[in-house]
């Protein structure tokens, strides 16, 4: 049995507005497994960014995490809880970067203006210097310089040696990103987030990219948590699949238990409802009734009931059902599975 | 459907945007962003527009409406009097007649309504604007398309803020056939939509095209969306038209090499499929500076030496199949193909 790098465990991330509280993220728990991609997918709204962010530690105030757990991993060392570390403080700067590396989704906000792409990737190899390599003389301006146009060569930029020099404006939407993944990768994170990485990308670098983080993961083995929308970039990637919806988590398990075999009344009407290219053309779509909830309008219950073809009439509109299992490493929460296993309140 | 007549025909349309730099806005060059282009539409029909970004196909869509003025070129559009006008050449004043009959679906729903504005003046301003002076008539009008789109009348004096995405796009669907058009241009309208919305508002369209015999074109960058809506597809790469047949055969039997590419780079939603490898190098050119010959042929698999030099014309190559490529007859390309287990696969 293999220690999980990162255990998410019943996190919650409420956001106090002046209007009432938001709670984005609300019960949520996955594990992270070694050399593992661990999907997550879901609408907007459904707190899957705010998750990314919470494990960050980068979560914006008025939010704040108020209750679950964030173990991390590092190399032999028990866990530490990544929610009980200070955000500004020094344990959680040496993770965060260099432990944990994130690919988000634009890089052009992502990237600052002013300095080279080469000197901020550099800047953050001597940074993270002792949390890579924790012996040895110190890293050399030209060496961590070298280093760099090595990474831009691993992740398919050509001409490196020029690359390092240029500015993020001055590169292509393609070669950002890659060089976004390149500076995720310069200190050998043991987990990569990337936050929908090729979201804003045209599908045929989008193709290229996606094609880049599998072969990277097969050679490093890092573990990735992959945060999309597009249940097509998630059946493609990911080995495991977490669907989340209002916060909550409605469904886990392995992809091809995810597309072949959903348990979640969600996670059937999501499959369905997409537009593939090999649904007959011209036909009405199976569609999910109703829309979304503003997140301030949040349902009572099961946050998916009012939408749900099988909502269990003065069961699924009061209280909520857990999260347990349906199979072999898959879990559900729905009352159609386990009638008895709800939250408590 | 070769009986039906056309609605639209546009003809090598042209619209090239100035480069400027310095300080006295020196004019340095030109993007082609539209470069001869040429399709039709014929009446009840939806054309797919697609491609990736900065290949035109949002400036054909412009141009067609007028809301951008072309470099040169025709487009032609039957009137609602059968009368045959180019759009084209066409002033302000002239074009005021004839915009009720062309209307637009835009892609955000949240920039493309009047926040000040509730549901009613929002819908109901086409109507005004042309004439519609009467407010009880109007107040019937707007309540019957918010009843077409699937929106509840009694919340038509409500603002957009009310309204999440979805029903938005509902709104700026019934506000664009306020007017009966003839055509309906939509801009990515399904693009800023959750997959679970996104069915629905496609149905509308689905149901709308067939119940009111709307005439339209699709401007997207989603294959799939295009393809579920679409009965003819065009292809477009750096401002040029690539590719033009129904949508069944551009996803069976793709003719152009980057049709074929486009189609294998998006990922499909099953984890059996084969992933997405690597369909294409390099990236997309850049349209204020082409390479030579064929736009397409740095990232061609199939590259000749003639390709380099020389750019291939638009050549109909079976009825009503246009492509644009030296080898289209020669090559065997793969499509996307439905098998007779439910999810596809791709044939060699």
């Amino acid at each position: 049995m293999t220690t999980p790098v990162l255990q998410v465990k019943d996190l919650r991330v409420h956001f106090a507005l002046d209007e009432g509280l938001v709670r984005a993220v609300d019960g949520v728990s996955f594990d992270v497994n070694p050399g593992q991609v661990v999907g997550i997918v879901g609408e907007s709204g459904c707190g899957k960014s705010v998750t990314m962010k919470a494990i960050l530690q980068i979560v914006e105030p008025p939010g704040r995490i108020v209750g679950g757990q964030i173990l991390f991993q590092k190399d032999s060392a028990p866990a530490v809880d990544l929610t009980r570390l200070s955000p500004k403080g020094p344990e959680l700067r040496a993770i965060r970067g260099a432990e944990i590396a994130l690919i988000p989704q634009e890089p052009m906000a992502a990237f600052s203006p002013v300095h080279s792409v080469g000197d901020q990737i550099i800047e953050a190899l001597r940074l993270h210097e002792r949390q890579w390599r924790p012996s040895g003389p110190r890293l050399s301006r030209t060496e961590a310089r070298s280093m760099t146009v090595d990474l831009f060569r691993s992740v398919g930029i050509s001409m490196p040696d020029e690359r390092v020099d240029a500015y993020s404006w001055q590169l292509s939407g393609g070669l950002r990103q890659r060089a976004m993944i390149a500076m995720a990768l310069s200190c050998r994170p043991r987990l990569l987030i990337a936050d929908e990485p090729t979201t804003a990308i045209d599908v045929t670098t989008q193709a290229q990219i996606l094609n880049l983080l599998r072969d990277l993961q097969r050679r490093h083995g890092t573990a990735i948590v992959f945060i999309t929308h597009d249940l097509g970039v998630i059946a493609q990637m990911a080995r495991y699949v977490v669907v989340m919806y209002l916060g909550r988590v409605m469904e886990q398990g392995s992809v091809e238990q995810i597309f072949h075999a959903p348990k979640h009344p969600y996670t059937r009407a999501l499959l369905r409802s997409i537009p593939s290219v090999n649904v007959a053309p011209r036909t009405l779509l199976p569609t999910i009734a109703g829309s979304i909830p503003h997140p301030l309008g949040r349902p009572r219950g099961c946050p998916f009931h009012p939408r749900c073809p099988d909502a269990i009439p003065g069961l699924c509109s009061e209280r909520v059902p857990a999260l347990r299992p349906v199979g072999p490493t898959q879990l559900a929460s729905c009352f159609l599975y386990h009638r008895d296993e709800a939250v408590e309140p | 459907m070769s009986a039906t007549p056309w609605l639209l025909e546009v003809r090598h349309l042209r619209k090239s945007f100035p480069i400027r730099r310095g300080w006295n806005r020196k004019l340095v060059g030109r993007v082609s962003a539209v470069d001869d282009v040429s399709f039709t539409i014929r009446e009840g029909e939806t054309l797919g527009l697609v491609g990736e970004s900065g290949c035109g196909k949002t400036t054909t869509a412009r141009c067609i409406l007028r809301a951008i003025t072309p470099t040169s070129g025709e487009i032609l559009f039957r009137s609602a009097n059968g009368r045959v006008v180019d759009l084209a050449p066409l002033s302000r004043a002239e074009l005021r007649p004839l915009r009720p009959q062309i209307q637009m679906i835009f892609q955000d729903p949240f920039g493309s309504l009047n926040p000040r504005m509730t549901i009613f003046d929002n819908v109901g301003e086409p109507l005004l604007v042309n004439g519609l002076s009467d407010r009880r008539a109007r107040l019937d009008k707007v309540a019957d398309l918010l009843e077409l789109t699937g929106l509840r009348p009694e919340h038509m004096h409500r603002f957009p803020h009310a309204f999440s995405g979805g029903q938005r796009q509902r709104i700026g669907i019934a506000r664009a056939l306020a007017t009966e058009p003839r055509l309906v241009v939509a801009d990515e309208p399904v693009s800023a939509l959750d997959v679970s919305v996104q069915a629905q508002v496609l149905n509308l369209l689905l149901e709308l095209r067939t119940r009111l015999h709307l005439t339209l074109l699709f401007v997207a960058h989603d294959l799939a969306v295009v393809k579920h809506i679409s009965d003819r597809v065009a292809v477009m790469y750096v401002g040029q038209l690539v590719e033009l047949a129904t949508a069944e055969e551009i996803f069976r039997h793709p003719r152009h090499p980057y049709t074929a590419a486009l189609l294998r780079a998006v990922p499909v939603p099953d984890p059996h499929a084969p992933s997405a490898d690597v369909a294409l190098a390099g990236e997309v050119a850049n349209p204020a500076n082409p390479p030579a010959g064929c736009y397409f042929h740095p990232r061609c698999p199939y590259v000749t030496d003639l390709c380099r030099t020389e750019p291939p014309p638009l050549r109909e190559i079976d009825a009503g199949r246009l492509v644009r490529c030296h080898r289209a007859e020669e090559l065997a390309l793969s499509g996307v193909v439905v098998d007779s287990r439910g999810h596809d696969g791709r044939t060699t």
